[in-house]
């Protein structure tokens, strides 16, 4: 039945900014402090009191809209936006309506569908509204700390054709904010924020169904859940004859259903207009370039320029390239040690599974890009193979020591004149006389079952090339 | 007629008012000869002029992005018709 129609999807992404303080006056943003103690007279909307935009909100509005090819209004103003909640302390949030600070831009996205461009309608700056707290009998408290903090609202067009093109535009934009470090990009925190508009229609009309407005959605699982369900919701309506109505509903991320939300907010008239209490905000040529100067490289060139110079495949470009801090480490250690090949799988083997075993962030790795570097020199010399050099590893992250105290210490220096360890060589042969012979009726697997042992008995220093030939020369009856 | 008494009723509803009928006649007399006078003003050509979004020649007040010490709880909730927990109390908003 699905098939029968054609999905269209635009999205509303709030990312809140990673700003010290509050975009209109001068309270700090941190998280999680005592209620209502970051607040001054202009976040709680106070008689009197005059909001002054924090210049940085700008800068990053800026460098955002750079990023993702908007064009940035030479001219942009605020406006109120008028409704009542309690958590909105003055009765209007200050948002931007008319002449928003970007417009018109585009993020290309891969899906298993291939390349698409999704283009941005506009880019503006806005405060986010206090939060309600529902879990009093006395009724709702309202906590106006996160009141005035930065957003930026992205809009794009309805250009996604599918919940797999929704999630790849998300995953694109919420990795560029955090690469720009403009947002933290912690959906459990709600600092990136998605709604949908989501409508079907049936194949070939021109004309967009009508859409419903999916809120709270809060990861990219959730996204495609909530995206298939209004779906197929829609679709049910359409044909059962029905007709979808415009309206907002929430997503339920306990039994993965959309329900109306029926509030009085539905018959909204946000009236609109230019904000008194603020002057028009005017963006330089200079100002524009110095932001474009002042641009992180961004995934897309790092990926193309991983590949170049450091000669890696795409997809390992892709997968370190994927978080700014991974890319950083990568790129700190491959300038060390020069082998970009060897760097990325160390990055994206030992490093990324200690990580997770040990539940930390890159930032926070133990083991430094230079401290690696050393290690792998002691690989390219053969002071160690590369299964000695895991354990080096595991102990550089234990002890924070570098790689030539650790080798010293633990004597693990590998063997490669094998003279010393001959005879430990002939006993293990004269002590497994079936296994030689069975090698020598030409089972020759049973190679590994030899260097097996012969690692056990000198505890794994012995050089794998070398013990490879010695064995075989011996086997050999040589 | 330049507003009807619908209107004004729309309006005073988005804005919260409670407007007894009296009051619903006289704003909306008020209101349309305040439009109608308004209304003058579209004997203006304007098709080239920019709409004005400020009334004071002024631009780009911005303010540095360094925090300085807030009011605090206390003073924060000391005008609150009801406070609990250092928050403000409100009647029970349920979405």
């Amino acid at each position: 039945m699905l098939s029968k129609y054609e999905v269209v999807i635009g999205l509303e992404v709030h990312a809140q900014l990673t700003t010290d303080t509050k975009i209109f006056c001068n309270c700090s943003t941190t998280f999680g402090n005592e209620p209502n103690s970051q607040t001054c007279p202009v976040c709680l909307g106070l008689p009197g009191a005059l909001p002054v935009l924090n210049k940085k909100v700008v800068d990053y509005a800026i460098r955002t809209g750079l990023a993702t090819e908007c064009t940035i209004a030479p001219r942009s103003i605020f406006a109120r936006k008028n409704y009542f909640y309690p958590d909105l302390p003055k009765g209007y949030q200050i948002s931007q309506f008319e002449l928003p600070i970007c417009e018109h831009g585009r993020l290309d996205i891969e899906t298993a569908e291939g390349s698409k461009t999704i283009g941005i309608t506009r880019i503006h700056m806005e405060e986010d509204a206090g939060k309600l707290l529902h879990d009093s009998s006395e009724g709702s408290r309202v906590d106006l700390n996160r009141a005035c903090t930065p957003l930026m609202e992205i809009v794009s067009e309805p250009d996604m054709r599918s919940a797999d093109q929704a999630i790849a535009y998300l995953k694109k934009l919420h990795q560029i904010v955090v690469y720009l470090g403009v947002c933290d990009g912690n959906l459990e925190e709600g600092s990136f924020r998605c709604d949908a508009n989501v409508s079907i229609r049936p194949w070939g009309q021109k004309e967009f169904g009508t859409r419903a407005e999916l809120k709270n959605i809060n990861s990219f699982r959730f996204i495609k859940q909530a995206i298939d369900y209004e779906v197929q919701r829609q679709a049910d309506i359409l044909e059962e004859g029905g007709r979808v109505i415009q309206e907002t509903r929430l997503f339920d991320t306990a039994s993965g259903t959309t329900r109306s939300m029926r509030s009085k907010e539905e018959a909204n008239d946000y009236r609109y207009f230019p904000d008194p209490d603020l002057v028009p905000l005017l963006v330089s040529e200079e100002w524009i370039e110095q932001a474009r100067l002042e641009l992180p490289e961004l995934p897309a060139a790092k990926i193309e320029r991983f590949i170049k110079e450091y000669d890696i495949p795409r997809y390992d470009a892709e997968v370190l390239a994927a978080e700014r801090a991974n890319a950083d480490y990568y790129d700190a250690l491959v300038k060390l040690h020069g082998n970009g090949k060897l760097c990325s799988n160390w990055v994206m083997g030992e490093v990324q599974r200690a990580l997770k075993d040990s539940d930390l962030a890159i930032g926070d790795c133990p083991v430094t890009p230079q401290m690696l570097a050393g290690m792998l020199g002691r690989i390219d010399d053969n002071t160690i193979s590369g299964k000695i050099a895991k354990k080096v590893f595991d102990a550089m992250w234990q002890s924070g020591k570098d790689a030539d105290t650790i080798i010293e210490e633990q004597e693990l220096k590998q063997v490669t004149d094998l003279s010393a360890i001959e005879p430990a060589i002939d006993e293990i042969l004269a002590a497994n006389p079936g296994q030689v012979a069975e090698y020598r009726g030409g089972k020759d697997k049973l190679l590994g079952f030899f260097v097996g042992q012969v690692m056990k008995a000198t505890k794994g220093k012995a050089n794998p090339a070398a013990l490879n030939e010695l064995l075989k020369k011996k086997l050999a009856g040589e | 007629m330049k507003i009807t008494r619908a209107q004004v009723e729309r309006v005073a509803q988005l804005a919260r008012l409670a407007l007894s009928e009296v009051e619903l006649d006289a704003l909306t007399s008020d209101m349309d000869a305040i439009l109608g006078y308004v209304d003058k003003l579209n004997e203006l050509d304007t098709d080239h002029i920019v709409p004005t979004a400020h009334a004071v020649p002024l631009e780009n007040a911005f303010r540095d992005d360094t925090a300085r010490p807030s009011l605090g709880t206390d003073k924060a909730l000391q005008n609150a018709p009801a406070a609990s927990d250092g928050c403000f109390l409100v009647p029970k908003v349920i979405e």
